[in-house]
């Protein structure tokens, strides 16, 4: 069985780098977060913390948007592309199952995005912590955020072939985990903002509305970046949310996720007719 | 010896419509079967019926003893998809390499390229292959440790005439060392000589099974005789042995494979009249469309 999931991860692997998804990928995370950390580096003086902690707050609402969008740009045509080229069909006949040939390009995605992401926030963290000081405190916060980015990136990845085996082609794919993308990281964020303006600071914004949003990765993500680091929470000015939960809601809610997305994308898999 | 492949009493159906009604298949190892029928006579859902890629509704498939899509099937089993690709990023060998790591099986993948001719494509990307290319690469990963049952689906489409005649060769080597190789395709005439038995199918069921001389005794086919005449004397002749003038040198008289020795003996007889005599046994085209077209079942 590993033996079947490696030789499918390192195919896998190969074709990312060979068609430089790799390169592209890590040059994408490192220009945004090297852009992201000088330009919101104003703020240290005011706010009496390192730039290193203002790098992380800012990354962490870069990542928000990137590694979701990153995760489904490589995953949506893992199962969908083989389909229209016709080797699934063969793929399948190999004694390798479903679930050994999806945790195969799983594995090389996720070791792919992982170098992305501790590519680009480390390049930028460094940078940071040299030109601006860092603390023990906020190096912590950088090792939370590329930890959790990539977190995030698996529970998109699993989103991604889920679309790619329900979609009938991969230009189908593509667009649906477009639709996905801005359905998790956009407008559920928009929706809730609106629920929140109407229902003007009643039992839904106290109650209900803390928990709807960290069921979302997306969110639950950024809650965990900023809850668990006060000098993050006070750049960003999202602490309010944040405390009205338990502490284990966002961990717990963002680790689920990948599971639950990659079982989705097992069963929808299960029902492909190649 | 227990046959490779057997299907009893296969039923699939796709929404209401019954796309394979009733089949029953064997093929023995070493034996070569060719499978024929229209687009949408059922050939390649069969196939993936057989592989397991898609359930059945009544009936029962074995392979080797082996359900079909289970561990001892899958391994037993090596299959050609119509018009296959892979990923264009990919080399040749990386891709072959991919599958015998996916099989457990140690190959000597440079070699088997050599054998289907794509040595000097080794290690270019899949993506500067032309079609006959990807239709090669497809085959060596059919002769990745030795299966026992082959299942070519339109093996030969995409290949120039020289490729075809290496295509069975090497379907001949595979059946030589005890593969049971089914062959679904349309090109007829090339089945006829390289493979041991015919089937065909018609909108799901299969209207026949056997050899070709069976099949042409069966269906009643006409061998055709062309008689060319000296000069003048083409009436004459066909108003002595029957037929029909051609044209103004020639006669066409048609009989059964049975008659065909007497028929031959009457243009003999004829003497210096004749000046060439040629003849056409049925074609499988002739056969397959008796079979494919009229209403058989």
């Amino acid at each position: 069985m590993i033996a079947r999931i490696s030789a499918i991860a390192g195919t896998e692997l190969s074709i990312l780098r060979r068609n430089m998804w790799l390169f592209m990928a890590t040059l994408i995370m490192v220009l945004f977060a090297l852009a992201l950390t000088f330009a919101g580096s104003a703020p240290t003086g005011t706010l009496g913390v390192d730039m290193l902690t203002v790098s992380v707050a800012s990354m962490t609402t870069l990542s928000v948007y990137l590694a979701p969008l990153l995760a489904l740009m490589m995953s949506f045509d893992a199962i969908s592309g083989d389909r229209d080229r016709g080797s699934l069909a063969l793929l399948l006949t190999y004694p390798a199952s479903r679930g050994e040939i999806l945790l195969g390009k799983f594995t090389a995605q996720l070791a792919a995005l992982a170098f992305a992401m501790t590519v680009g926030f480390g390049t930028a963290g460094a940078l940071a912590g040299f030109s601006g000081g860092a603390s023990a405190d906020s190096l912590i916060a950088l090792i939370r955020l590329v930890s959790t980015s990539i977190v995030l990136g698996a529970v998109f990845l699993g989103l991604g072939y889920m679309v790619s085996g329900f979609a009938r082609s991969s230009t189908a794919a593509a667009g649906m985990s477009a639709g996905l993308w801005l359905i998790f990281v956009v407008l559920f964020d928009l929706g809730l903002l609106g629920a929140v303006v109407m229902d003007d600071g009643g039992t839904f914004t106290q109650h209900i509305f803390p928990w709807v949003m960290v069921a979302n990765p997306a969110d639950a993500f950024r809650v965990w970046n900023i809850a668990a680091s006060d000098a993050v929470a006070v750049t960003s000015g999202m602490a309010g949310a944040a405390s009205a939960l338990p502490v284990w809601a966002a961990p717990l809610s963002l680790l689920l996720w990948p599971l639950a997305a990659l079982l989705l994308a097992r069963a929808t898999f299960g029902r492909v007719e190649p | 010896m227990a046959n490779t492949l057997i299907v009893e009493n296969a039923d699939k159906f796709r929404g209401k419509a019954q796309v394979l009604k009733d089949i029953n298949l064997t093929i023995a190892p070493g034996e070569r079967l060719a499978l024929l029928g229209h687009n949408g006579a059922g050939k390649s859902t069969l196939i993936k019926s057989i592989l397991g890629l898609t359930p059945i509704r009544g009936g029962k498939i074995s392979i080797c003893g082996a359900a079909p899509g289970s561990a001892a099937a899958r391994a037993a089993t090596a299959f050609l998809p119509e018009a296959v690709s892979f990923h264009p990023a990919l080399t040749g060998r990386e891709q072959l390499n991919q599958f015998a790591r996916l099989s457990g099986v140690r190959a000597d993948v440079p070699a088997l390229l050599e054998r289907v001719g794509l040595s000097d494509a080794l290690d270019r990307r899949i993506g500067t292959y032309s079609k006959g290319m990807r239709q090669r690469l497809g085959l060596a990963q059919v002769l990745l440790g030795n299966p026992k049952l082959a299942l070519l689906d339109e093996p030969t489409s995409g290949l120039d005439p020289i490729s075809r005649q290496d295509l069975y060769a090497i379907i001949d080597e595979l059946a030589a060392k005890g593969t049971a190789v089914l062959i679904a395709s349309h090109a007829l005439t090339e089945v006829e000589a390289r493979t041991d038995r015919i089937a065909i199918m018609r909108k799901g069921v299969k209207v026949a099974d056997d050899t070709l001389a069976a099949l042409s005794a069966d269906a009643a086919l006409q061998t055709s005789i062309r008689i060319t005449a000296r000069d003048g004397e083409a009436d004459r002749i066909a108003a002595q042995i029957g037929g029909t003038r051609i044209n103004g040198a020639s006669v066409e008289i048609h009989c059964d494979a049975a008659a065909k020795m007497e028929a031959l003996r009457h243009v003999a007889a004829l003497g210096d009249a004749v000046a060439d005599v040629s003849m056409t046994p049925p074609r499988l085209e002739d056969l397959y469309r008796h079979y494919a077209k009229e209403d058989h079942a």
